[in-house]
C-alpha cells in the first residue's frame, strides 16, 4: 500500500460529518439541489450553486487549471475541515459526498495546493432530511483516537527499553541472552511498523534486509545484527567488537529519535484504519514468506506482533464499524479470530515455530488465512469514513 | 488424447439445440452463460484458457453457497462484457478497492465462457466425513481417477474441491474472470493450481478448422461436435436415470483434466515417418495411414509391408472408439508453455480436457489402454490430474450448482 507519512498532524479530523471522495458517483442525484459543480482555475473558483438543502452534498469539482488544485468544505470558522479532496490534477475531476447539516460554511479551493485556497461562503438550509449524527459518534472517534495514541505510544517505550536490554547483551558478547531477546524486542517494532515505517529516514536504518540495499548502501539496524547472531555457515566475517559496538548505539540512537517522533504523533481515524490494513500487508509481503527473519527464521513472532497492531487498530474504530457496517464488523472479528487460531498452534514455551521448521501445508494456511482477512480488511476504511 | 484421438464417427450435420452454442443476441462475440446446459462445453472451442482450481477453506454451508451465487452473478455479467462487480473497475469512491480489477477495460466478451466443476473432495474429505451435507448425493462416479501407469502427478498440480473453466479469445479476458473469481472467493476458498492454455487442441463445432498440439499433428479431428446432438446427447450430458443419487446432476457433465507433458525436444529428433506411425496419421493433413483425408474413417486392417499399415500402437488405433465399445469424449483442450524446465527444456504440452457423460466408461479404460500401449507414451509426463462435476447451467434467478444443495 501507499505509505502515508504522518508528521504531527494540523489537520482537524474531518469525521463527524462523515464524507468519501468519489471518482464519479451514482448519477441518480446529478441536476439536483445537492449536486454543486465546481469548476477550479488557476485564479478562481466557481460553483453552480451557493446553497443547498441539508443532507448529503455531492461536490463535482473540476480542475480547469494547469496546476494541482484541492477542494474544502470548511465550518463557518474556517478552520474545521467538513470535507475535502485532495490532488485533483488539471484536466480532471474529483467527487466530494459529505453529509451537511445545516449552517453555514466556507469552500475553499486551493490551486497549486498552497495558501488560505480561494475562499467564498455557502449556506446549506434545513430541510427534512438532516443527516443523523449524533453526539455518541464524535464520541466513539474521540475515543478511538485517544485509545490508539496511547497503544503507539506504550510499545514505543517498550521497544525502547527492549532495545536497550538488547544492544547490552549484544555489545558485551553474551550471544545467546540476545537471541533470545532479539524476536521479543522487535514485537514492539512490529506492532506499530506502519507507523514506524512512515518515517521514511528511520525505516531504511533500522529495519532494512540485506536484500533491500542497492549497490553501496550502508547496511544497519536490526537485520545487520540478526546475521551477525546468526551468521551463514559459510561465507561470512563475524564483526569485530568494535563494528558491534557501533551498529548497537546506531540502533539505540535510531530508536530514541524514533521514539521521540511517536510520543508526538495524533491520529485520524482513517489513519488507524489504514493502519490496520497496512499491518496485514506486511504480513502478506514479508512474514508469511519467511523473508523478514532469513537468518533468525523468528518471523512467526513479527507475523503476531502484525496481526497484534492490526487487530488493536481495527478494536479501536470497531464500534463505529459496527454501527455503519455491521456485516463487515461480524467477518472482520471472525477472520482475525480465524488467523489467531493458527497462530496459536504455532506457539512453543519461548515463543513460537521457526519458519524454516514450518511445512509447506502450514505456511499455504496461514497464507490463507491472511488473504481471508485482508480482502474484507480493504473495505475497513471506507466503511469508517462512510 | 493426441493428435488423431477419438477416431471420426460419422457425425450428424446438423444445428446445435443448445443455447449455450449460440451468441447472445446484440453482442456479437458473447455467449449466454445461462441455460439448460453450462456454457463452455458445447461452446465452440475458444482460442485461450485460463482454468483454475480451488479448495474450500470454510467449513460453512452457508458461505459456500454464498460463493456460488457470487460467482454466478460475477459470471453472469463478465460473459456479457461487463466488469466483475456492479460498481465497476474506476466509478466506485476512491477509498475503496474497486469491485473489479480493470484490465480487460477496453476489451469485448471476447467469447468468455466461464464453467464450474465440483470436486469428490467437496463432498467428503480425507477422513471420508460428510463437509457439507451432500455426501449422500456424490454421485458414485466422482471420485479420485485411479492411478494410471506413467502418471508422476504433482499434487499441486491435481485435485481440488471446485474448478472454474475459463475460455476466451483474448487471454486477459481470460485471467481477469479468473483472478476476479478468485478474489471474490478469499475466505471461502483459496486457488489450488491454475493453468493457462495458450491455444486450442480440440474443435468443439464443425465450422472450426482442426488446430494443431505441440508435437504438430492434428489433434480433435474426430471430436465429438456441438452439431451431432445425437452424439452429445449420449456421450456428454448425464441422463435421469445414470444415477439415483446424482439427481442434481443430470444436464451436467464429467469435467476430466490432466496436464500431460511433452518432452518436445525428444519428440523433435524424430524422423517423420516414425512420428506418422506414432499418431497413425499424416502430419501434412491429418489423414488416416490407411488413406484418404483429415475426416476419412481409418482402416486398421488395411497391410502395410510390415503388419498393419496402422501400426498397433498408433494413438488413433489404441484410443479409438472401436476399440472401447463406441466410447467417446468431448475434448476442448489447450496448448500450455509454463517457461523452461531447469535444463532448458520446454515445460509445455497439452493441458487435456475432457467433458463426458461417465468417466468409468469413457475415459478410465481409454486411458489405461493409451498408458499400456500407446507409442506416443514414450513422450509423454502426465504431472496433474482432476476428476470434476460440472451442474447444469444455471436458470435465471438460480445459482450454479442449486440443485445440489436445494432440490
Amino acid at each position: 500500500m501507499r505509505k502515508t507519512v504522518i508528521v504531527a498532524l494540523v489537520v482537524a479530523v474531518p469525521l463527524l460529518a462523515a464524507c468519501t471522495e468519489n471518482t464519479r458517483g451514482d448519477d441518480s442525484d446529478s441536476g439536483d439541489a445537492r449536486t454543486v459543480a465546481v469548476t477550479s482555475t488557476d485564479e478562481g473558483c466557481e460553483l453552480s450553486a451557493v446553497d443547498a438543502p441539508s443532507g448529503t452534498l455531492t461536490f463535482d469539482v473540476t480542475n480547469e487549471g494547469s496546476q494541482v488544485t484541492e477542494f474544502y468544505l470548511l465550518g463557518d470558522d474556517g478552520l474545521r475541515i467538513v470535507g475535502e479532496v485532495e490532488n485533483i490534477g488539471p484536466q480532471l475531476s474529483r467527487e466530494l459526498v459529505v453529509n451537511a447539516p445545516a449552517g453555514t460554511y466556507v469552500t475553499a479551493c486551493k490551486p497549486g495546493m498552497k495558501g488560505d485556497g480561494i475562499r467564498a461562503d455557502f449556506t446549506v438550509s434545513k430541510s427534512g432530511d438532516e443527516p443523523a449524527v449524533s453526539a455518541d459518534d464524535q464520541q466513539l472517534v474521540d475515543q478511538a483516537l485517544q485509545n490508539y495514541q496511547a497503544y503507539v505510544q506504550d510499545q514505543s517505550d517498550q521497544l525502547v527499553a527492549k532495545t536497550e536490554q538488547f544492544v547490552e547483551l549484544y555489545e558485551s558478547g553474551q550471544d545467546d541472552e540476545a537471541r533470545a531477546l532479539y524476536p521479543d524486542a522487535r514485537v514492539h517494532w512490529e506492532r506499530i511498523e506502519t507507523v514506524a515505517e512512515s518515517f521514511g529516514d528511520l525505516d531504511p536504518m533500522m529495519d532494512a534486509r540485506e536484500a533491500d540495499l542497492e549497490e553501496g548502501q550502508e547496511w544497519t539496524g536490526w537485520h545487520r545484527i540478526e546475521k551477525d547472531l546468526w551468521p551463514p555457515a559459510a561465507g561470512y566475517t563475524p564483526l569485530t567488537d568494535e563494528a558491534r559496538a557501533t551498529y548497537a548505539e546506531d540502533l539505540m540512537t535510531n530508536t530514541e529519535t524514533l521514539d521521540k517522533r511517536v510520543q508526538k504523533l495524533t491520529y485520524t481515524v482513517d489513519q488507524i484504519a489504514n493502519g490496520s490494513r497496512g499491518l496485514l500487508e506486511e504480513v502478506a509481503t514479508g512474514k508469511v514468506t519467511g523473508e523478514e527473519e532469513i537468518w533468525s527464521h523468528t518471523d512467526l513472532w513479527d507475523f503476531q506482533a502484525n496481526v497484534d497492531g492490526a487487530r488493536v487498530a481495527y478494536e479501536g474504530v470497531q464500534p463505529i464499524v459496527e454501527q455503519k457496517d455491521a456485516e463487515l464488523a461480524t467477518t472482520l472479528t471472525e477472520r482475525f479470530a480465524a488467523l489467531q487460531t493458527l497462530l496459536d498452534a504455532q506457539k512453543t514455551d519461548t515463543g513460537f515455530t521457526y519458519y524454516d521448521e514450518l511445512s509447506q501445508d502450514e505456511v499455504q494456511q496461514l497464507s490463507n488465512a491472511v488473504n481471508a482477512l485482508s480482502e474484507p480488511l480493504s473495505q475497513l476504511t471506507a466503511a469508517v469514513l462512510s | 488424447m493426441a493428435a488423431a484421438g477419438l477416431a471420426a464417427g460419422a457425425f450428424a450435420a446438423g444445428r446445435a439445440t443448445a443455447a449455450e452454442g449460440t451468441p447472445t443476441s446484440g453482442r456479437e462475440d458473447a455467449f449466454a452463460f445461462r441455460g439448460a446446459h453450462q456454457a463452455g462445453i458445447t461452446t465452440p472451442a475458444q482460442d485461450r484458457l485460463h482454468f483454475a482450481a480451488f479448495d474450500v477453506t470454510t467449513g460453512s454451508r452457508a458461505q459456500l453457497i454464498a460463493l456460488l451465487k457470487a460467482w454466478t452473478d460475477a459470471a453472469d455479467r463478465m460473459t456479457q462484457g461487463l466488469p466483475a462487480g456492479d460498481v465497476g473497475p474506476t466509478d466506485g469512491p476512491v477509498d475503496l478497492p474497486p469491485d473489479d480489477t480493470g484490465e480487460a477495460i477496453g476489451l469485448s466478451a471476447s467469447g468468455l465462457t466461464i464453467t464450474f466443476g465440483l470436486g469428490p473432495t467437496l463432498f467428503r474429505d480425507a477422513h471420508g466425513r460428510d463437509r457439507f451435507g451432500i455426501a449422500d448425493r456424490q454421485p458414485a462416479a466422482l471420485r479420485a481417477l485411479p492411478h494410471f501407469p506413467a502418471d508422476v502427478l504433482d499434487p499441486e498440480k491435481s485435485g481440488g474441491d471446485l474448478c472454474v473453466q475459463a475460455c476466451a479469445d483474448d487471454p486477459q479476458v481470460a485471467v481477469h474472470a479468473i483472478r476476479n473469481l478468485a478474489r471474490l472467493g478469499f475466505g471461502t476458498v483459496a486457488v489450488r493450481w491454475s493453468q493457462l492454455g495458450f491455444g486450442r487442441t480440440s474443435t468443439t463445432s464443425t465450422s472450426q478448422s482442426t488446430p494443431r498440439n505441440l508435437f504438430g499433428f492434428k489433434d480433435g479431428t474426430a471430436n465429438i461436435k456441438a452439431e451431432e446432438t445425437d452424439a452429445v446427447e449420449r456421450q456428454v450430458w448425464v441422463a435421469p436415470d445414470d444415477d439415483a443419487r446424482a439427481g442434481w446432476l443430470v444436464g451436467g457433465s464429467y469435467l476430466v483434466t490432466r496436464r500431460i507433458n511433452m518432452t518436445i525436444e525428444v519428440w523433435d529428433r524424430q524422423p517423420l515417418g516414425d512420428q506418422e506411425e506414432f499418431v497413425g496419421r499424416t502430419k501434412a493433413s491429418g489423414a488416416p495411414l490407411s488413406g484418404g483425408t483429415e475426416f476419412s474413417e481409418p482402416d486398421f486392417t488395411m497391410p502395410g509391408s510390415q503388419g498393419p499399415v496402422i501400426p498397433r500402437d498408433a494413438h488413433v488405433r489404441v484410443v479409438h472408439p472401436d476399440s472401447h465399445g463406441g466410447a467417446r469424449m468431448l475434448r476442448r483442450g489447450y496448448n500450455f508453455v509454463d517457461g523452461s524446465d531447469a535444463l532448458g527444456g520446454l515445460n509445455a504440452g497439452l493441458f487435456f480436457i475432457a467433458f463426458v457423460r461417465d468417466p468409468d466408461t469413457q475415459f478410465i479404460p481409454i486411458q489405461n489402454a493409451m498408458a499400456k500401449s500407446d507409442a506416443l507414451m514414450e513422450y509423454l509426463k502426465v504431472t496433474g490430474s482432476a476428476l470434476f462435476a460440472a451442474p447444469p447451467g444455471a436458470a435465471a434467478g438460480e445459482y450454479v450448482g442449486q440443485a445440489l444443495f436445494e432440490a
